[in-house]
């Protein structure tokens, strides 16, 4: 998210990421994040999104596809068999439908989708990342998109407080940085029409002129270049200037890093059975055996890490 | 002893009870319990009561605290004891960025450490933390004293006036103005002063200690007003 420099720095956009250690909580890792996420209405009313990661399918890959509203999805889901040449399971939630694909056949699928439905996005892939975005209360868009029911592993989410770009649903968070991987983003880069332009020049597509896409873009530039998701991060350091607290999530956790001088605030809190991220730590205060929590202010410019081994 | 539930009590209800107190009430010890993280808790007390707050605290809290000793059995979030202006806070966990902030009197106590500007731009307040402080504490600080048993982040007292600064541990670096200084007899029996204020008695070898101040070559001092600080 982005916010302008001369105005009140402590209220702006939340960010929360819960990592579950223990397999028992995976149940209720929707209705935890639902939680998190509401608790930060108040830091960002105007749209949300989260990441969760679930289940997997041997040989497959799931596409987050997002839609206009009242969209014919058993039209599109017709086409994208035929082209799959296989059945294509599917999970419709309010916008957005998540396909089950052939890996085989994510690039034939992606090219019908460019050339038959132009009007449809693809807001994530992976083997198991689904990402679901809206505009809207963070409360009513995680019960929109049903986010209570769902389980999995481990999820970030983001509330946004536009201050700098329109507020849509192309400029809600997490932004995807790759398969499986994504980002949100919580303050304002100062220059992010620079790197834009300088990451255009490498092939890099940006659907906004959101500067927390171009974080996003300039991670996905950095891992294409060979590096690891916590080098990238590392080098966004010095490359990307303004102030930020990102939070990636991975296929297997989800790591955090604060600007150098910390201008955005960050709580992160663990136990035996999670790992948890919040922009304050009242998004942290339902979390199971909080009171007994290790509670912390993450260092700035440091990156931390919570993945499964 | 009045116990205030906030899971019950709106926040709003603790602190308008709180201003409705005579300074010398009867009622003088208090608790409040699950704060969850609200903020604002306790703030703009004008009474000689002690406060207890049982568990995590957000923004501000005991903020423009006049008389009142206030108590944190958790962790603070950013501004906690903002803008003091006598009294005591006592924080048992860590606290947040910018920890009695523009404080102009009192005693900031924290056990655990405190993040980014601690003390910034304060203005007679006295702080000790137990722990270490992150970058850029006592910005811009005028007046009072910052005594960190441990180590000091970057930019330590970046563009300081008068306050007085001791640190027992390393100091990452200093800010613009901010230098090393003698530790005198009278600094000293400050930082014995506080350190005993700050319930640290005996057990800590003062000599460890470095002084920080200000070069004098930022601002326009003059001094013939050193006895305003």
């Amino acid at each position: 998210m982005e916010k302008a420099a001369d105005t009140d720095v402590k209220r702006m956009c939340g960010i929360v990421g819960l990592f579950l250690k223990d397999p028992h909580l995976e149940p209720e890792l929707g209705t935890l994040v639902a939680g998190m996420l509401g608790t930060l209405c108040d830091r960002g009313p105007d749209s949300a999104g989260f990441a969760i990661y679930g289940s997997e399918t041997s040989g497959a890959i799931k596409l987050t596809l997002r839609a206009p509203g009242d969209y014919d999805f058993d039209c599109l889901t017709k086409q994208l068999e035929t082209t799959a040449r296989a059945s294509v399971p599917r999970v419709v939630r309010h916008t957005h439908m998540v396909v089950t694909l052939p890996l085989t056949r994510e690039t034939a699928i992606r090219v019908t989708l460019v050339e038959l439905a132009p009007e449809v996005s693809v807001v994530g892939a992976g083997r198991r990342m689904e990402i679901f975005k809206e505009i809207g209360r963070p409360d009513l868009v995680a019960s929109r998109f049903g986010l209570p029911g769902m389980t999995g592993t481990h999820a970030i989410g983001h509330t946004r407080m536009a201050t700098e770009s329109a507020v849509t649903t192309n400029g809600a968070h997490p932004f995807t940085t790759g398969p499986d991987q994504c980002l949100v983003h919580n303050g304002s880069l100062s220059n992010h029409n620079a790197v834009r332009r300088e990451l255009t020049r490498h092939g890099i597509a940006f659907q906004t002129e959101n500067d927390s896409e171009v974080a996003a873009g300039y991670l996905t530039w950095k891992m294409r270049e060979g590096l690891s998701l916590d080098r990238a991060l590392e080098a966004s350091l010095a490359a990307l200037d303004g102030f930020y607290t990102f939070v990636v999530g991975t296929e297997s956790g989800f790591g955090v890093l604060r600007d150098p001088i910390a201008c955005k605030p960050a709580v992160m809190a663990e136990t035996e059975r999670w790992a948890a991220f919040g922009t304050e730590y009242r998004a942290l205060v339902d979390l199971p055996g909080i009171d007994a929590a290790r509670v912390w202010e993450p260092e700035p410019a440091t990156v931390y890490f919570r993945e499964r081994q | 002893m009045p116990t205030i539930d906030l899971a019950h009590t709106p926040l709003r209800e603790l602190n308008a009870t709180f201003h409705r107190l005579k300074f010398e009430s009867n009622e003088t010890h208090w608790r409040v319990l699950n704060p969850r993280g609200q903020h604002a808790v306790a703030v703009g007390i004008d009474a000689a009561i002690l406060v207890e707050i049982e568990g995590h605290v957000g923004y501000y809290c005991a903020g423009m605290n006049k008389a009142a000793t206030v108590v944190i059995n958790g962790n603070a979030g950013p501004g906690v004891a903002e803008n003091m202006m006598s009294g005591q806070v006592h924080v048992k966990g860590d606290v947040s960025q910018a920890a009695g902030a523009t404080g102009r009197g009192g005693l900031l106590v924290v056990d655990g450490n405190a993040a980014a500007r601690c003390g910034i731009s304060m203005k007679g307040i006295d702080i000790v933390v137990k722990g270490s402080v992150g970058h850029l504490s006592a910005f811009m600080a005028q007046a009072g004293s910052l005594v960190v048993l441990g180590d000091a982040g970057e930019a330590l007292g970046d563009s300081i006036y008068e306050a007085h600064l001791y640190v027992g541990g390393t100091v990452k670096s200093l800010g613009a103005d901010c230098v090393h200084k003698p530790l005198q007899d009278h600094h000293r029996a400050e930082l014995a002063r506080l350190l005993n204020a700050g319930g640290v008695k005996g057990e800590i070898d003062i000599s460890r200690f470095r002084r920080y101040g200000s070069a004098r070559r930022l601002y326009q001092f003059n001094i013939d007003n050193i006895g305003s600080y």
